[in-house]
């Protein structure tokens, strides 16, 4: 027996639910450090913390020991340019992505990772993680180097991407949290910040949330409180039928950071900034199968003939060996590698990849579709590491891919997987998972924009901190989530130590708790959370697509208030699962207005943000080539201009070396 | 076992996500506390296989699997619109080969690195 349906047939009788119901019991709990997600980066966050003897609480959507984007492994950590084989530096590795996003990323919190990503993996390594190829299976590689027995992905020659076999990394972080004295609570759907006076603005003194197992209330009152529950994939796409939310992240990626920093009066930074989505889950292969990208860079790819397809340079120069996939070409400095949070690179610091001109040749019948991936032509070692290393620990991978694979006979000694097939725009380059242009133009997902954080990677507000990918502005990959939580987590700490104690509003506390119920109380009739959700979606689609001005904006954000006071209004819970689905639409459409507004304050089209204007038509223009921080202000939107390169303006000092100095602490 | 007919809402999309052995499962609801959306719930009765409650909130991470102290008692199951573009040519014979196929080649048992 497994599903519900099958329950349902043999018993007559539908089952209730597990678990005892309490809902409006209030707990109460009392810390220094509260952080709230416990993906990667909050599980560092929390551990980095409680080594500096302060209390910590960690409040999870899901359960920290295998939730969040990261939850499901890694194979490959970027920006560890500090290690003992790198020939890149901080400085280098800062400037190629600041430049490449011609200024719109944060260039402080790049310089922060690349300073500490490499000992951020060796804390990783002291608990438990393998980082090094310890039993020599693959000695005498190319991309290995035998003294330090590091393996590298992507650049062999400059050496900063590190193969790790991270299939169980969040398991060893959720241990080492529990080891350190971190008290985790699961199951947790955080609905707000609670600030002092129970004002906007003012220092955050803790955070409520809900349950969702019991439907108990849950009050937070900490000195400190990091954020750092990930990215809002459930904004602007909501397909659960057909894959998990539709996104690349799972169900709980409901931007519910951003909401509860955007009504508590963080600032925030890009988050006008959009870029095109993936199919992923849109009925296409699942992630990770038959492709020459990310894990699987390099991989030969042959038509149905068997006739491999060209490799080129970033230059366009063909690519004579396999090797040279895996190296800078004459002309580049480094190669950055690919999914770190910059939606564009430069030409010096790109990947090598299959030429773009590959869907002509399909047309011209130069090349026969299906295509596949052609393992066996790799040496044995580049085969065994793609597909035995880094498939066998990569996010999703590991059962999903190669258990499941293999179990089924696939074996990549003999055989050749199949590439999805598709429209021939999909094959302009080697991520044919993704789909490329296949993918709908609504399918939009946040790019790259979220909480403006300073040198501590502390928010504008006292007491409010953050860290992680998708959270913040200049986040990037798994390890850079790691780096920014384990730096994030240490100043929370520090500044917990001399904190005075946080004293909560009861009447904030008496609304929200109000607010939180409102959907078990209401009539059964009501709507649920997946109607509300594709709602909000289809309004962030039409309404703040890739094509907007301010009309459409106004009556996107016009239509968000609506579904707040009607559909969603009268929505119904029946139980503490849909409670916390339903308390997520509420997250969505705060940071649906969170990037409508920020949206209308940009009165100009961007390039590097995809932002396009229809009113303000002229392609970035030089006057409006500054950052646009935004926060609310008694419920009202407040603007400043900042330049892009503020983190090296005053206050702050000029290099950033002398900025991380001064801001590291230890 | 009822033989009544019931008015049940439809399968949803995909069926299961991850489908369960009753005879090697012994109920221990370890998948049931890591599932990072709550996909399955705790069976009513005590040492029975998890119900599978929300499949369409299934991520398809394969972290219950992980986590299944009994190999074989949970399978993850891609939907079958995804399993139905899972193939994979075998290069000397050209033998076409798909995940769900009816007589599947014997498995290969060779484990990931690490
Ligand atoms: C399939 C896949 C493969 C990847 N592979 C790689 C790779 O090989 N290398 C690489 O560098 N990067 C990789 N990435 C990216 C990397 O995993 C992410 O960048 C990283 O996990 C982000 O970490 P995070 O801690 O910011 O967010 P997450 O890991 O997503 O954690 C956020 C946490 O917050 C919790 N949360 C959300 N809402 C709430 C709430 N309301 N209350 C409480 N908690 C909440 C979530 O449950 C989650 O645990 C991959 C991503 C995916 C999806």
């Amino acid at each position: 027996m497994s599903t519900w349906h099958e329950y349902i047939q043999r018993n007559a009788s539908i089952p209730e639910w597990p678990y005892p119901i309490n809902y409006g019991k209030v707990n109460e709990v009392v810390t220094d450090v509260l952080v709230i997600g416990g993906g990667v980066a909050g599980c560092q966050a929390a551990i980095n913390a409680a080594k500096k003897g302060v209390k910590v609480a960690i409040a999870e959507r899901g359960h920290a020991k295998r939730s969040g984007s990261g939850g499901a492994g890694v194979d490959h950590w970027h920006g560890a340019v500090t290690n003992p084989c790198s020939k890149v530096t901080p400085e280098m590795y800062t400037r190629a992505c600041y430049d490449s996003m011609q200024g719109y990323t944060g260039g402080h919190v790049r310089y922060i990772i690349t300073k500490e990503s490499w000992d951020t993996l060796l804390d990783c390594e002291q608990m438990g993680i393998q980082i090094r190829d310890v039993n020599d299976e693959f000695k005498g590689a190319d991309f290995r180097d035998e003294e330090t027995k590091l393996m590298f992905a992507y650049d062999y020659e400059n050496k900063h991407i590190i193969r790790v076999w991270g299939y169980d990394i969040k398991p060893k972080l959720y241990e080492e949290a529990k080891r350190v004295g971190v008290n985790i609570y699961n199951r947790m759907m955080v609905t707000s910040l609670l600030t002092e006076g129970g004002n906007q603005g003012a220092r955050v003194v803790g955070a409520t949330g809900v349950d969702t197992h019991t439907g108990e209330f849950y009050v937070f009152r900490s000195k400190a409180t990091v954020i750092a529950t990930g990215g809002a994939g459930r904004l602007s796409v909501f397909a659960p039928e057909i894959t998990a939310s539709g996104t690349m992240a799972d169900m709980n990626s409901a931007g519910v950071g951003q909401a509860i920093g955007w009504n508590a009066g963080a600032e925030f930074v890009c988050t006008e900034a959009s870029g095109p989505g993936g199919l992923v889950g849109f009925g296409y292969a699942p992630y990770s199968t038959a492709n020459a990208s990310n894990t699987y860079h390099g991989t030969p790819i042959v038509d149905a003939d068997g006739k491999e397809v060209p490799w080129i340079d970033v230059f366009g120069r063909e690519l004579k060996t396999v090797e040279d996939r895996f190296l800078p070409q004459e002309g580049q400095q480094f190669q950055l590698g690919i999914g770190i949070g910059i939606s564009r690179t430069n030409q010096e610091f790109r990947l090598n990849d299959i030429n773009p001109d590959l869907p002509e040749r399909l047309r011209r019948g130069e090349f026969k579709l299906p295509l596949y991936a052609d393992m066996t032509r790799l040496s044995e070692m580049e085969r065994r590491c793609i597909w035995g290393m880094m498939v066998g620990n990569e996010g999703k991978t590991r059962i999903p891919i190669y258990d499941t694979y293999t179990k089924a006979g696939f074996d990549p000694d003999k055989d050749m997987m199949q590439a999805p097939v598709m429209p021939l725009e999909g094959y302009f380059n080697a991520c044919y998972w993704a789909g490329g242009p296949n993918t709908p133009p609504t399918v939009r997902g946040m790019g790259g924009g979220g909480f403006l954080l300073d040198w501590d990677l502390k928010t504008n507000l006292e007491g409010l901190y953050a860290a992680a990918g998708g959270t913040i502005f200049g986040g990037g990959c798994h390890g850079e989530s790691h780096t920014t939580g384990r730096y994030a987590g240490r100043h929370a700490a520090e500044y917990a130590k001399t904190a005075a104690e946080p004293v909560a509003d009861s009447r904030q506390i008496e609304a929200e708790k109000t607010h939180s119920y409102s959907a078990v109380k209401q009539s059964k009739e009501g709507n649920g959370w997946k109607e509300i959700n594709a709602a909000i979606a289809r309004i962030m689609r039409d309404y703040c697509g890739r094509h907007k001005n301010e009309l459409t904006l106004n009556l996107g954000l016009r239509l968000l208030n609506e579904l707040k006071t009607t559909e969603l209004a009268s929505a119904y819970a029946s139980n503490p699962h849909e409670l916390g689905r339903l308390l997520e639409c509420h997250a969505l459409i705060s940071v649906g207005e969170l990037v409508i507004k920020a949206s209308l304050e940009r009165k100009a089209s961007n390039s590097i943000l995809d932002f396009h204007r229809l009113d303000y038509p002229e392609m970035d223009p030089p006057e409006w080539q500054k950052l646009l921080p935004i926060k609310q202000v008694d419920d009202k939107v407040e603007v400043r201009d900042l330049p892009l390169d503020f983190h090296l303006k005053p206050p702050y000092a000029p290099t950033y070396e002398e900025n991380y100095q001064l801001h590291c602490g230890s | 076992m009822s033989d009544k007919v019931y008015m049940v809402p439809n399968p949803p999309t995909p069926n299961k996500a991850v489908e369960f052995n009753p005879d090697i499962c012994s109920g221990c609801n370890l998948c049931v506390d890591v599932c990072p959306t709550d996909v399955m719930m705790p069976n009513p009765e005590k040492k029975k296989p998890p119900i599978v409650l929300y499949p369409e909130e299934c991520w398809y991470c394969g972290g219950c699997v992980e986590e299944c102290p009994r190999p074989g008692a949970i399978t993850m199951l891609h939907p079958t619109q995804q399993r139905i573009s899972m193939n994979w040519k075998r290069k000397d014979t050209g033998e076409l080969f798909r995940l769900g196929m009816k007589n599947p080649p014997p498995p290969n048992t060779r484990p990931p690195s690490g």
